[in-house]
């Protein structure tokens, strides 16, 4: 689905290159968890997903990215937003509209999409995320958690093959956080939605991703399984990266000899002591 | 002596729905408190309080035994600093030196004490080498190191922190932490507001609940956390950490060295 060929990016503005020669490739219906500490170019590399960088923001670019086969050099940003749809953290920078349903209906409409079909896209996105009762809803009503929820709708009705979610749930609530990450998790069980998130905390990650990658430094210094990244317990605490407290955990239990493995979640470290 | 006293206190904006309900708590000098609960519960707007940003509708705050109302927010920012989600709404002189110089200049300190000031505070952020950096260079922890030392430089005895860690990675987090924790070795009252329940586990010696604009909870982050049917009602998840003592049916713990201890002598 997403092909990244060595990639490298500077930003005008700075000396060292923010991203330093990535090579990653996404496969279709794959969640893909991206983590790192804080300036190691995980957002700088969200940006390049669908074309941003550098068709909007310029700087010096070499390498490739690739959506579905085609390089993002080629093509205008409003032909990948058709395929990869963004989300940031702040959902209020990217809500505008009057009502949740007019939201919903901006992106298909500026695609001249039928009406019926853009009803149809909008009742779609707010089953999945689960808001159907709030379509006449002013959105600056709602609460934060609801806001992204809105967020990524609007971005579904667009009906994207990639959600690219750059720390979507750093500024909510605990109730807020859940409500999204069930939300991904729907999208990547049931719609067999292709999914890359940018996440600080690791606990939901360990659960979700069917992948997670690690940067430091402009570069991807560690990929596999959950369970192949997490076990690297002192690798990514020197990184500056936390792990699941749990795995932080049964690491110390395996190391001391009590335990055999180390888990990512509770579930997972429940069945070590049975 | 108390640090802060709050006496049924009251908030609502004009023609609009009571934010805070009545609420009534005292902390004592030198303590660590997190203030914990949803969005829109009210913690924000007590904390305002502090500070003299907002003013009681109804009842009292008193701020190191005084009534907040005989004081200006200026007068009051010399006993309570507050230190908000974003740095960068904090930030907007031309350099680090003269960005934590602004508090004590408007205090009309001498020169050379707010030289001495500004170096110590420089120290203890671990800043000193961005002294003449504009901050805006500054990467997002070192720009959170920066508006706590503006705060910190006025050496207030109330220190009241309003998600400081949002969007900050560990390392950044920890750099936060460290400066939090001297402070309170040093005696400064910290009152804590954050979803991280880690950090709170972490830090506090008390934890505060908030819902709809009343405390609902009050007690040590063991206590608090081992309350189911006070956790549901304020929507919050316990940290991993004590789900996993209750699971292995060993007494609540709330951090990974404590339970840690615990399991290895029951094995």
């Amino acid at each position: 689905m997403i092909e990244i060929k060595d990639l490298h990016f500077k930003y005008h503005s700075q000396k060292e290159e923010v991203l330093n020669g990535i090579n990653l490739n996404i496969k279709k219906g794959e969640f893909v968890s991206i983590i790192g500490p804080s300036g190691c170019g995980k957002s700088t590399l969200c940006l390049t997903l669908n074309g941003i960088i550098p068709k909007t923001i310029t700087g010096e670019f070499s390498g490739d990215v690739f959506i579905d086969g085609i390089s993002t050099r080629e093509k205008e940003v409003s032909e990948f937003s058709k395929k990869v749809g963004m989300i940031l953290q702040n959902p209020e920078s990217q809500l505008f509209a009057m009502t949740v349903e007019e939201e919903l209906a901006f992106g298909p409409e500026n695609l001249a999409v039928p009406r019926d079909e853009i009803e149809e896209r909008i009742s779609w996105a707010l089953s999945i995320v689960n808001m159907e009762n709030k379509r006449d809803e002013f959105p600056g009503n709602l609460s934060g958690g609801q806001k992204q929820r809105i967020a990524i709708a609007a971005s579904l009705t667009m009906t994207p093959e990639v959600l690219v979610l750059d720390e979507p749930t750093s500024q909510l609530d605990p109730v807020g956080k859940r409500e999204v990450f069930r939300v991904l998790r729907d999208l990547h069980k049931n719609e067999k939605m292709t999914i890359v998130l940018v996440e600080h905390k690791t606990e939901h990650i360990a659960e979700l991703s069917d992948r997670v990658v690690v940067m430091d430094k402009g570069k991807v210094v560690l990929e596999g399984t959950p369970r192949h990244v997490f076990e690297k317990v002192p690798i990514l605490r020197e990184l500056g990266i936390m792990v699941p407290d749990i795995s932080y955990l049964t690491y110390l239990l395996k190391e001391g000899g009590y335990v055999k493995d180390i888990a990512l979640t509770i579930e997972e470290g429940r069945r070590l002591f049975i | 002596m108390n640090a802060i006293e709050i006496f049924d206190l009251h908030f609502s904006y004009p023609e609009c729905d009571e934010i805070l309900k009545g609420v009534n708590l005292t902390v004592k000098k030198g303590q660590f408190l997190s203030l914990v609960g949803q969005n829109g519960s009210g913690k924000t707007t007590l904390a305002k309080h502090l500070n003299g940003l907002l003013r009681p509708t109804r009842g009292k705050v008193l701020i190191l035994g005084e009534d907040t109302k005989k004081f200006s927010i200026a007068e009051l920012s010399k006993k309570v600093g507050h230190l908000f989600q974003n740095p960068e709404n904090q930030i907007f002189e031309e350099t680090v030196f003269n960005e934590i110089a602004f508090g004590p200049r408007n205090l009309q300190l001498p020169e050379d004490e707010i030289v001495a000031r500004v170096d110590k505070v420089l120290k203890t952020t671990r800043l000193s080498k961005y002294r003449d950096a504009h901050p805006l260079s500054l990467s997002g922890g070192e720009k959170q190191r920066l508006a706590l030392a503006s705060v910190v430089v006025m050496e207030p005895e109330i220190l009241v922190l309003d998600e400081p860690t949002t969007g900050l990675d560990l390392l950044s987090i920890q750099g936060i932490l460290e400066i939090v924790k001297e402070l309170h070795k040093r005696n400064v009252t910290v009152l804590l507001i954050t979803h991280d329940m880690e950090l709170v586990s972490e830090l506090s010696e008390r934890v505060v609940v908030m819902g709809n604009g009343q405390i609902i909870g009050d007690g040590t982050p063991k206590e608090i956390f081992a309350n189911d049917e006070l956790l549901a009602r304020a929507s919050l998840e316990p940290p991993q950490i004590m789900k996993f003592s209750k699971i292995l049916g060993l007494n609540p713990e709330v951090k990974v060295d404590a339970l840690y201890k615990r399991i290895i002598e029951t094995l």
